[in-house]
């Protein structure tokens, strides 16, 4: 191969040959996480969705968040690796690798949260055999088992080299069957012209697909909310916005990524402070397109008043008091004053910014689900206090917690099996990559 | 009379709606259909009624052997020839008895948390009189639940009516958020009011429930098939609650009939939040009028069911 002379797979072989005693205890930690989340999943299974604080006019609660949350970060991987590829940002190379693992990591675990929603597991192929396309779920189904085949393509053709890569360095201490795996999967590219020819332009076609398919799967999922009649779901302005806070979210998972493989794997040299601007900047101009998608919706309910707009704003500046500042005030102002100054611009800054905007995102979809499910056309008169309020149980709330740990541990998985930054065309390589391009 | 049945059908139908719908006496007919609805282990009381079939033709049957009809899956889905299906409420009579919500829980074999009929307390606006408002499912002509379903397990039939099949229905809970009404519950459990029915599960039955499915208000086919009219209609001691067809142009509540459109029309009938679209079945007759006092209605209610209304802003209001 082109890159045996100073192969770069030597800085970054430990971490796929060796696993330290504290991510040994990690993984023991998640997985004891995930087994939690499987008890409540049994728990639910066996006793019926009542475990849940879902009740009939709250039918829909933190699972759903948890979907439209995933879905969002995994959507956001897509659009950011796929239009940096197709802009050929120089500087996306060690960071490419992750928005790609997080837009198939969390695509994978998205809709097992709306199969928590559902009452009858048992039925669900029935969505198959007797799905109607006159339903915004067909869509859906339709929609996101699309994208989970784009986005493995477009993973797969992205590590097609590094995998040729693994296969042909011989230095690399790994079990026996790894290296038949690489084999097997590096499918005999060798790298000649006419296999980067061929290459680059699978990856080109799939990077242009992958945007269109993020973009019209989380404008299905957002139609979801707004083909109903119910006030505060039933908007035009749903699709855009949902997409816009999708890729806003993707872009603070990961800056947040970027930070935790920088310290764990020690990345210092690869990924920089330059890395943890651009990103913010990203974040920044996200953040302004997401705060004025908010505004623009709130501000037509809130003005026009119709009565049950004018309710449910009400209940969001009184219940839902701080939940609604932290998403839609503290969510969209800080990145504009961290990433907008540039002395505040600092890693630690950036990553923390970047934290604060996952939470503030996660809240912004329960105060789009909950508030408005809480706030129905006729008034909810019910004596018991789980029937007017919704609060989620620890079933919903292990399962949350089970959702967050397979994303790391798939993610920590992922970062053993192929190096997290692609070894071809890091560091010196850069030029090169360009012009093969 | 049998002669007119049988050469006349339409009119049969609007002779069977105006004094067949409180069950009459009549001519005993034979034919092999009636035995799906007829419990042939049952004694005969001599005392016969009528019975539409699926056919829409109309039989008669001892009503000592009558048992309410369980159509399959699939003929459920036709809806009664010929047939389309109203409901008209009258908000001046109603005070909250809660007996439409007791008869329909037993009919149906629903726990006490499962209500197809539900009672508000309603007040348009701080001026305004409040009111009690018995809300059934609309069965809305341009029903939404319908269209977002993804399996189709819930669908409008020819005669109006909009039911759920819930060996289809998967639970994913979206006819709820698309129905703007409420209508519609979900079985969070298995509820033990569901085994107290051994008959095979019907649509039209709405029973036996399923844990993991939605159902709803189903305006009672199974009844109507029978010549009766819904639970909730012939349980409200008031005469609330009208239950007719628009074709025939007729609706009663068990004791009065009344011509659907002059009812409305003199009664100045409206649909509740027509500016949705849904286009619902069921019309209002506007609380005027009164018979009683709005307090009444909370007269010899359960503190749980009274504590419902506690929030609403007459209570508020008239807290001492």
């Amino acid at each position: 191969m082109e890159l045996e002379p100073k192969n770069p797979l030597r800085d970054f072989s430990p971490q796929l040959e060796k696993t330290s005693i504290q991510g040994y205890v990690w993984i023991v930690f998640l997985l004891a996480v995930i087994g939690l989340g499987a008890y409540a999943f049994f728990e639910q299974l066996f006793k019926g969705h009542e475990v849940t604080g879902m009740r009939d006019n709250v039918v829909w609660g933190v699972y759903i968040v948890n979907f439209i949350f995933f879905m969002g970060i995994s959507y956001a991987g897509a659009l950011i690796s796929g239009t940096l590829h197709l802009f050929k940002t120089a500087w996306r190379k060690p960071i490419i690798r992750m928005a790609e693992f997080i837009t198939i990591i969390a695509l994978l675990i998205g809709p097992c949260f709306i199969l928590l929603c559902i009452g009858r597991l048992d039925k669900l192929h029935y969505l198959v055999f007797f799905g109607r396309i006159q339903s915004p779920i067909t869509w859906d189904v339709i929609a996101i088992t699309t994208d989970i085949f784009g986005c493995f393509i477009f993973l797969y053709l992205s590590l097609l080299r590094d995998l040729a890569v693994l296969r042909d360095y011989e230095l690399l201490q790994l079990p026996n069957w790894r290296k038949k795996l690489y084999k097997v999967l590096a499918l005999g590219y060798t790298g000649t012209p006419e296999q980067q020819k061929r290459l680059n332009r699978a990856t080109d076609i799939m990077a242009a697909m992958v945007i269109s398919i993020a973009i019209i799967v989380y404008s299905v999922l957002a139609w979801i909310f707004s083909v109903t009649l119910q006030p505060g779901w039933h908007s035009t302005i749903f699709g855009p916005y949902f997409v816009i806070a999708a890729v806003y979210s993707g872009s603070a998972v990961l800056i947040i990524c970027m930070w935790v493989f920088r310290k764990v794997y020690h990345l210092e040299a690869y990924i920089t402070q330059k890395h943890f601007v651009a990103v913010g900047l990203i974040m920044l101009v996200l953040a302004a397109f997401f705060g004025y998608f908010t505004f623009s919706d709130y501000l037509t309910k809130w003005y026009g008043s119709e009565k049950n707009d004018e309710l449910l704003i009400q209940l969001l500046f009184k219940e839902f008091y701080w939940p609604f500042i932290i998403s839609n005030y503290i969510g969209v102002l800080l990145p504009l004053l961290v990433v907008g100054i540039k002395k505040f611009r600092t890693i630690g800054n950036i990553t923390l910014t970047a934290i604060v905007v996952v939470i503030a995102l996660w809240l912004n979809r329960y105060l789009i689900v909950v508030p408005t499910l809480e706030s129905p056309y006729l008034p909810i008169q019910d004596a018991r206090p789980e029937w007017l309020n919704y609060t989620a149980t620890w079933v919903e709330w292990s399962l949350t917690a089970a959702g967050v740990a397979i994303f790391c541990l798939l993610f920590t998985l992922a970062s053993k099996f192929i190096t997290i930054v692609p070894v071809t065309g890091v560091a010196g390589e850069e030029k090169k990559e360009e012009v093969l391009l | 009379m049998e002669e007119e049945l049988n050469n006349n059908p339409k009119n049969s139908r609007r002779q069977f709606l105006k004094k067949g719908l409180i069950a009459g006496a009549g001519v005993a007919m034979g034919s092999g259909l009636i035995a799906a609805y007829v419990d042939a282990s049952a004694a005969e009381t001599g005392e016969k009624v009528k019975v539409l079939t699926t056919d829409g033709e109309i039989m008669e049957v001892d009503r000592g052997l009558l048992k309410l009809p369980r159509v399959s899956r699939e003929e459920s889905h036709k809806g009664i020839p010929g047939r389309k299906f109203v409901m008209v409420i009258d908000l001046g009579k109603c005070k909250n008895a809660r007996k439409c919500v007791e008869a329909c829980q037993k009919g149906h074999h629903l726990p006490q948390s499962q209500e197809f009929i539900k009672v508000y307390l309603l007040q348009d606006s701080e001026k305004t009189s409040p009111y009690w408002f018995p809300k059934p499912c609309f069965h809305c002509d341009n029903p939404l639940c319908v269209s977002v379903c993804p399996v189709g397990a819930t669908y409008k039939r020819t005669d109006g009516i909009v039911l759920i099949d819930n060996e289809r229905c998967i639970g994913c809970k979206f006819c709820m958020t698309g129905c703007p009404y409420s209508t519609r519950v979900f079985a969070w459990k298995h509820y033990p009011e569901f085994d107290e029915d051994k008959e095979p599960y019907s649509p039209e039955a709405s029973s036996p429930g399923k844990e993991g499915t939605v159902s709803k208000c189903d305006f009672c086919p199974d009844l109507i098939r029978v010549g009766k009219i819904p639970y909730c209609a012939s349980a409200c001691p008031m005469g609330v609650i009208y239950f007719g067809d628009v074709d025939e142009d007729t609706v009663t509540n068990g004791t009065e009939t009344f011509q659907f459109s002059k009812l409305i029309s003199d009664r100045a009938g409206y649909r509740y939040l027509e500016t949705l679209g849904t286009r619902p079945c069921v019309y209002y007759l506007p609380p005027v009028e009164r018979q009683f006092e709005v307090d009444r209605g909370f007269g010899d209610l359960d503190e749980t069911i009274k504590d419902r209304y506690k929030d609403t802003p007459y209570s508020k209001k008239n807290k001492p």
